[in-house]
């Protein structure tokens, strides 16, 4: 009878139960987005990463491993490359262009004999001095076909390929290029190394480390073990600040809605307590009407994560990558949850304290 | 009626507290009701009959005095105590009705059985109630799909459900038409003949009030006067 009153209340006002849930549902949302933008462009760039075909990494001292920041000399190539069990090394040089976005220098001959060779979708490598080429997400988010102009670091390039996504970078110049383009003449940001056996690679990596020993090498697997959030400075943080502004949305929509709905229905709660209903039946009736419209919005909050996944690969593909992450579904119901709960107890207590006769004399 | 009054009033005085100002109501009821009697209180606005209704209906607590309704002293009792008592000792029926506009008629009369504890609990004589309030075949309607008359049969079949000592009844049939006054009024002496349901009705209307075996007149929250009906 309790939940029957409930879901009777709730279809009694279908608009403030709509808009309730869709508030709590933009919350999820919220939440779920950002995690999953977290997720999904750490996670393409592991993909990207090993698209490279590589089995070890070498960066330069004291360098922060998953921004690529940092240079050091592009002699450690040809270096590398004498060791044994080593088949093929080759450095790039990458050149933030925006929050998310980058330029990367390489040698293509050999990186694209690491990577197995490019894909082109049309078009198809550097001819000239100007070319440039870039991947299908950057030319589908910016609208670029083969011949087009496009601006980097401040100078027109012309695109000579458009390639298969996944080959470590979206934009690619011919490395001495963006070396002379940049001022970083004989630098590189990051060496790749290609062995002769995978199984190799421990091998090489302690013989790498007593040879130079104060870089950092690490094998791929580890290199991309750190693309998560804990490992990006401030992201963690940034994250906990959109879950405490979501709670603080969900609270302050659902307190105004049990406020509201109290007011509303005071003369009701005078009925109630006139037969014989405890404070605490009227605070458990307030409370699970919250939590079912919280459910409700969560469930909304999670197909709504769909739509802005679409939203994203439609229109910033080359930016930004969003991944659905069910393990994080109960996370954000439960921060939307006791969100509402928060939100529900004082118009709730107000509720269960209520005199019956003034209750019963509201108009 | 038995000999044992069911409620038994004693110098029953009620202030409340109107802003910074004392508003004595009821300034010493004594009032007996008999089992099974159809009492009637009348008076004017501000005579002190809805407050006597509330303090009855445990409602609210009395200032001083007793008040006995079923050998249980309503000024001894606690918050939980006088809502356990509105559970299982006292049935209400109000001038607005009352319903819950959510609920159809149906479960109007439910919600108070399953508030007392009583859901799912056999009452034959329940269905014989309906009957005679005339209202089986509108017990899936909601209360704004009901006539003013219907609605306050649903309250008085909601406020009888649990079967309590008595049924207060406020103005009753204040919001009805002469017609469904009638009706209404005609079943509360229906109820209390046939089935010895005490009543206390509160009404403005000496016709009304002539529906009661006894009528009690109220004035400046005291009892004028007591008649026969």
């Amino acid at each position: 009878m309790t939940n029957k009153l409930v879901i009777e209340n709730l279809k009694h006002r279908p608009v403030r139960t709509l808009l309730s849930t869709v508030a709590i549902g933009l919350q999820v949302t919220m939440v779920l987005t950002l995690v999953g933008l977290s997720r999904g462009v750490l996670d393409d760039q592991v993909r990207r990463s090993r698209g490279v075909g590589a089995e070890i990494l070498v960066r330069p001292p004291n360098s922060v491993v998953v921004t690529m920041s940092g240079d050091m000399t592009e002699k450690i190539v040809p270096f590398i490359q004498k060791q044994p069990h080593v088949v093929l090394s080759t450095g790039t040089l990458i050149q933030p262009t925006g929050m998310f976005t980058s330029v990367t220098g390489v040698d293509f001959p050999a990186f694209s004999k690491m990577t197995g060779g490019f894909h082109f979708l049309s078009g198809g490598p550097f001819r000239h001095a100007d070319d440039i080429i870039i991947d299908e997400y950057y030319a589908k988010q910016n609208k670029v076909h083969v011949g087009d102009t496009i601006a980097v670091e401040n100078k027109p390039w012309h695109v000579s390929g458009i390639f298969e996504q996944g080959k470590l970078a979206r934009i690619i110049l011919p490395l001495d290029i963006l070396q002379n383009l940049t001022g970083r003449t004989g630098k590189v940001s990051a060496v790749y190394v290609k062995l002769d056996r995978p199984d190799n690679t421990r091998r090489v990596i302690d013989y790498l480390k007593a040879l130079i020993p104060d870089y950092q090498i690490l094998s791929i697997d580890e290199f991309v073990s750190q693309f998560s959030v804990n490992n990006v400075p401030m992201l963690r943080e940034f994250i906990y600040v959109v879950i405490g502004v979501g709670v603080i949305v969900g609270f302050l929509v659902v307190f105004l809605a049990m406020y509201t709905a109290v007011l509303e229905r005071t003369r009701e709660i005078g009925v109630l307590k006139a037969i014989g209903a405890s404070s605490g039946f009227i605070l458990n009736v307030l409370l699970r009407e919250t939590a079912l419209l919280a459910v409700m919005g969560s469930i909304l909050g999670i197909i709504l994560t769909y739509g802005t996944r679409a939203l994203v690969m439609s229109f910033v593909p080359g930016t930004l990558n969003q991944a659905i992450v069910p393990e994080w579904w109960p996370i954000a119901a439960g921060i939307a949850i006791v969100g509402a709960l928060l939100g529900a107890a004082y118009p709730g207590l107000k509720a269960a304290r209520q005199d019956a006769v003034e209750a019963l004399a509201y108009e | 009626m038995s000999d044992q009054p069911i409620v038994s009033v004693r110098a029953l005085q009620k202030t409340y507290r109107v802003g910074e100002v004392d508003v004595a109501a009821l300034r010493g009821v004594d009032l007996d009701v008999a089992r099974g009697e159809f009492l009637s209180i009348i008076g004017p606005s501000g005579s002190g009959k809805s407050t006597l209704f509330n303090v009855l209906g445990g409602l609210t607590p009395p200032t001083s005095g007793q008040v006995f309704i079923e050998g249980r002293d309503l000024h001894e009792l606690s918050d939980r105590e006088r809502t356990h008592l509105r559970k299982t000792t006292v049935g209400f029926v109000f001038q607005k009705y009352n319903l819950l506009p959510t609920l159809t008629a149906r479960d109007n009369i439910e919600i108070a059985r399953f508030i007392a504890g009583r859901s799912g609990a056999d009452d034959p004589h329940f269905p014989e109630v309906l009957r005679l309030l005339g209202i089986e075949k509108r017990l899936n309607h909601k209360p704004r799909a009901l006539s003013g008359g219907e609605q306050q049969r649903v309250a008085i079949a909601r406020g009888i459900v649990n079967r309590p000592a008595i049924l207060l009844a406020d103005e009753p049939t204040g919001n009805l038409d002469t017609e469904n006054s009638n009706a209404v009024l005609g079943l509360l002496r229906d109820l209390n003949q046939r089935f010895h349901q005490t009543i206390l009705m509160i009404t403005h209307n000496p016709e009304a009030a002539a529906y009661g075996h006894r009528i009690i007149a109220m004035r400046d929250g005291r009892v004028e006067h007591t008649s026969a009906a």
